[in-house]
C-alpha cells in the first residue's frame, strides 16, 4: 500500500475544505439550524412526542443523517469530478497508485469532512434539545459505515459525470428526496399502512432507523437489518469502483 | 548508455473505432532527447498518454526502466514524469503545495529542500505561496513541469511543450529542456514546430496517423533525406526546355525566367557541372545562381506527403 500517496491526496483534498470553510462547514451547520427551528420548534410545537422522545430531540439523528448522506455525495463527487473537470486527473491517472488507493484518499477525505459536519451538528443539537446517547459505539460505528458508504457513492456520481448538473443531479433528486421520505422527521409507524410499506423498499430509512436506534434504543427495523443494508450498499459501492478502474470507464478511455 | 525505453508493437484502437496507434516500435536510449514530430492527430499524445497510463493500448508492450507498463506499473510509473499539452494546474490552490502534492502523489517522501531546488530552477521560487490562478501562461506551464520534476523522474514526457507560447518562454523552454538532459533525464517531447525538434533533438521520428514512419540521429535525416535545390535565373525568358536540358531533372518557372533543379548533395555526382554545361550548351544566359538546403520541414512534409499518397 502506498500510504505516502494516499496521504498526499487526503491532505490535498483536506486542506481545500479549510480553504473554502464557509462552503464547507458553515453553509451546512447554518442549513441545519434552520432545520431544528422549522421543524423542531414549528412542527415540534403540535407534536409532542414521538414513541416516548420529544420530537425535537427525535429529530436529530434524522437531521445528523440528511446532512452525512448529502455531505458523503456532494464532498466526494465533487472531490474526483473536480480534477476531471480541469484536467489535473492526468496526474492522478499516470501516477504509481492502485484503485484502492485513490479511493482511500478521495472517500476518506470526503467522508471526514460530512463526519466533522455531523459531529458538529450533533453538538449544535445540544443547544436546541436534551439529547440521549443510549449506544455511544454504535452510534460512531453508523456514522462511519453511512459516511465511507455514501462518499463511496458519490465518488462514484464524481467519475459518472460529464458536467456540473449531472453532479447536482443524484444529490438533490435522489439522495435527499429518499432521505425526506427515510423518517428524518416522523416514525414509520406515523405513516398510513400503504406508505409505509412504500417506505421500506427507501434503503435510507434503514440507515436513519439504526442511526436512532443508535440514540435513543428505538427503530424503525430490526438494528441488524440495518447494519447489513449499509454493508450490501458499501459492498456493491466498491464493486463498481472496482469495475471502474478495471475497465478505465470515463476515466481511462 | 542502454534503453530506457522499449516500445513493442504498441496499438490503440478507440471505442469507435479509430486507430489512434498502429503497431508502434520504438526503443528510446537513456538520456537522449527524442522529438516526435507529426501534424495535428497524427497519434504523438496518443502515444505518450499510453506510455504514461492515461490511455489503455489495444495491444502489444511497452517497458520502462524494464519495468511493463501494466504488470509493473507502479515501478514504471515512478521513472515517468509527464507535462501535459494542455495547462492544467488546480486553480486556487498554492505553487508550492501544488508541486510537492505531486511528489507526494508519487510516493516519494516530503522533501521541502528538493521541492525548493525544482521551483528555484524553474523561476518559481519567489511565486511558491501565489495561487496558480494568479500566474501568467508562462509561469503556470513552468508549475507543471515543476509538477513533473518534483518526484525525480528519469524519463520526462513534453507534449508540445511550447505550444501557444511567445519566442522568448520558448527559448528559456529549450534552455530548460538542455539542462535537464545534461542532468540526466531522457526526454521525449512531441511537436509540431519543426524549428523546435531542429534545435533540441538527438534523434527525430515522424509519425502521421498513428504510424511511426522513420527514427533517425537528427543529423543522419538531414543528410540522408536533406536535398538541395539549384535555382539558376535566366537573363532571358524561355517558352519550353531546351532539347540539350531533357536529360535533367529541371523545371522551369516564373514566367520562364526560372531553372530549378533538385540534387542529393551526398551523391557522387549531383550533376550540376553537367547542368551548367547544358545550359551553356543551349545559349540561355545566367543573371543569377543560387543553391538552397532542404529544411527538416522539407524532409517531413514530404515523408507526410509521401505516406498520405
Amino acid at each position: 500500500m502506498n500510504w505516502r500517496s494516499i496521504k498526499a491526496i487526503y491532505v490535498f483534498e483536506m486542506t481545500r475544505t479549510f480553504r473554502t470553510i464557509l462552503q464547507s462547514i458553515v453553509s451546512p451547520v447554518l442549513s441545519t439550524i434552520l432545520y431544528f427551528v422549522v421543524f423542531g420548534a414549528a412542527i415540534g410545537g403540535r407534536i409532542e412526542s414521538v414513541e416516548g422522545v420529544s420530537y425535537g430531540a427525535f429529530i436529530v439523528p434524522g437531521l445528523i443523517m440528511l446532512t452525512l448522506l448529502q455531505q458523503s455525495v456532494t464532498n466526494a463527487s465533487f472531490g474526483i469530478y473536480f480534477p476531471k473537470f480541469i484536467g489535473t486527473i492526468y496526474e492522478l491517472l499516470s501516477a504509481p497508485v492502485n484503485f484502492i488507493e485513490i479511493v482511500i484518499g478521495y472517500v476518506g477525505a470526503a467522508a471526514t469532512k460530512s463526519i466533522m459536519i455531523a459531529v458538529i451538528i450533533l453538538a449544535t443539537s445540544t443547544f436546541f434539545v436534551d439529547l440521549r446517547i443510549e449506544h455511544p459505539v454504535w452510534m460512531v460505528a453508523f456514522l462511519l459505515l453511512t459516511g465511507i458508504s455514501f462518499a463511496l457513492l458519490g465518488f462514484i456520481i464524481g467519475i459518472w459525470a460529464k458536467n456540473f448538473e449531472q453532479l447536482q443531479l443524484v444529490p438533490l433528486l435522489i439522495i435527499t428526496p429518499l432521505v425526506f421520505l427515510g423518517g428524518s422527521f416522523y416514525s414509520v409507524s406515523m405513516l398510513p399502512e400503504g406508505w409505509r410499506t412504500v417506505t421500506f423498499f427507501n434503503p435510507v430509512l434503514y440507515l436513519i432507523s439504526g442511526f436512532r436506534w443508535s440514540f435513543y434504543g428505538i427503530s424503525d427495523v430490526p438494528i441488524a437489518v440495518s447494519l447489513a443494508a449499509v454493508a450490501l450498499f458499501m459492498a456493491a459501492c466498491l464493486g463498481v469502483i472496482w469495475w471502474i478502474f478495471r475497465s478505465g470507464w470515463r476515466l481511462r478511455p | 548508455m542502454g534503453a530506457i525505453i522499449e516500445i513493442k508493437g504498441l496499438s490503440k484502437t478507440y471505442d469507435g473505432g479509430f486507430t489512434a496507434l498502429k503497431s508502434v516500435d520504438l526503443t528510446i536510449e537513456e538520456g537522449e532527447i527524442l522529438a516526435l514530430l507529426g501534424p495535428n492527430g497524427a497519434g504523438k499524445t496518443t502515444m505518450i498518454s499510453a506510455i504514461c497510463g492515461l490511455v489503455q493500448p489495444t495491444g502489444g508492450t511497452v517497458r520502462v526502466g524494464g519495468h511493463d507498463i501494466v504488470t509493473d506499473y507502479r515501478r514504471a510509473r515512478e521513472l515517468i514524469g509527464l507535462v501535459p499539452q494542455e495547462i492544467t494546474i488546480e486553480p486556487f490552490e498554492t505553487v508550492g503545495n501544488t508541486v510537492a502534492f505531486s511528489r507526494g502523489v508519487f510516493g516519494k517522501k516530503r522533501d521541502d529542500a528538493r521541492i525548493e531546488e525544482v521551483l528555484r530552477s524553474l523561476s518559481l521560487w519567489d511565486k511558491r505561496n501565489s495561487k496558480n490562478n494568479e500566474l501568467s501562461g508562462g509561469m503556470r506551464r513552468r508549475v507543471l513541469i515543476a509538477k513533473a520534476l518534483s518526484h525525480d523522474p528519469r524519463v520526462l514526457f513534453l507534449d508540445e511543450p511550447t505550444a501557444g507560447v511567445d519566442v522568448t518562454l520558448r527559448k528559456d523552454m529549450w534552455n530548460l529542456v538542455r539542462q535537464l538532459r545534461a542532468s540526466g533525464v531522457t526526454i521525449i517531447l512531441t511537436t509540431h514546430y519543426i524549428e523546435e525538434a531542429e534545435e533540441m533533438a538527438d534523434r527525430i521520428g515522424v509519425i502521421d496517423r498513428g504510424e511511426l514512419m522513420l527514427v533517425q540521429e537528427k543529423s543522419q535525416m538531414l543528410s540522408q533525406l536533406g536535398q538541395k535545390e539549384l535555382h539558376v535565373e535566366l537573363a532571358e525568358p524561355i517558352s519550353e526546355l531546351p532539347p540539350a536540358l531533357a536529360p535533367f531533372d529541371v523545371t522551369l518557372g516564373n514566367g520562364g525566367h526560372h531553372l530549378s533543379y533538385r540534387f542529393d548533395r551526398s551523391a557522387e555526382r549531383t550533376g550540376i557541372t553537367r547542368l551548367i554545361a547544358a545550359i551553356a550548351e543551349a545559349g540561355l544566359v545566367l543573371s543569377d545562381v543560387s543553391t538552397r538546403q532542404s529544411s527538416l520541414e522539407d524532409v517531413f512534409l514530404r515523408l507526410v506527403e509521401e505516406h498520405g499518397a
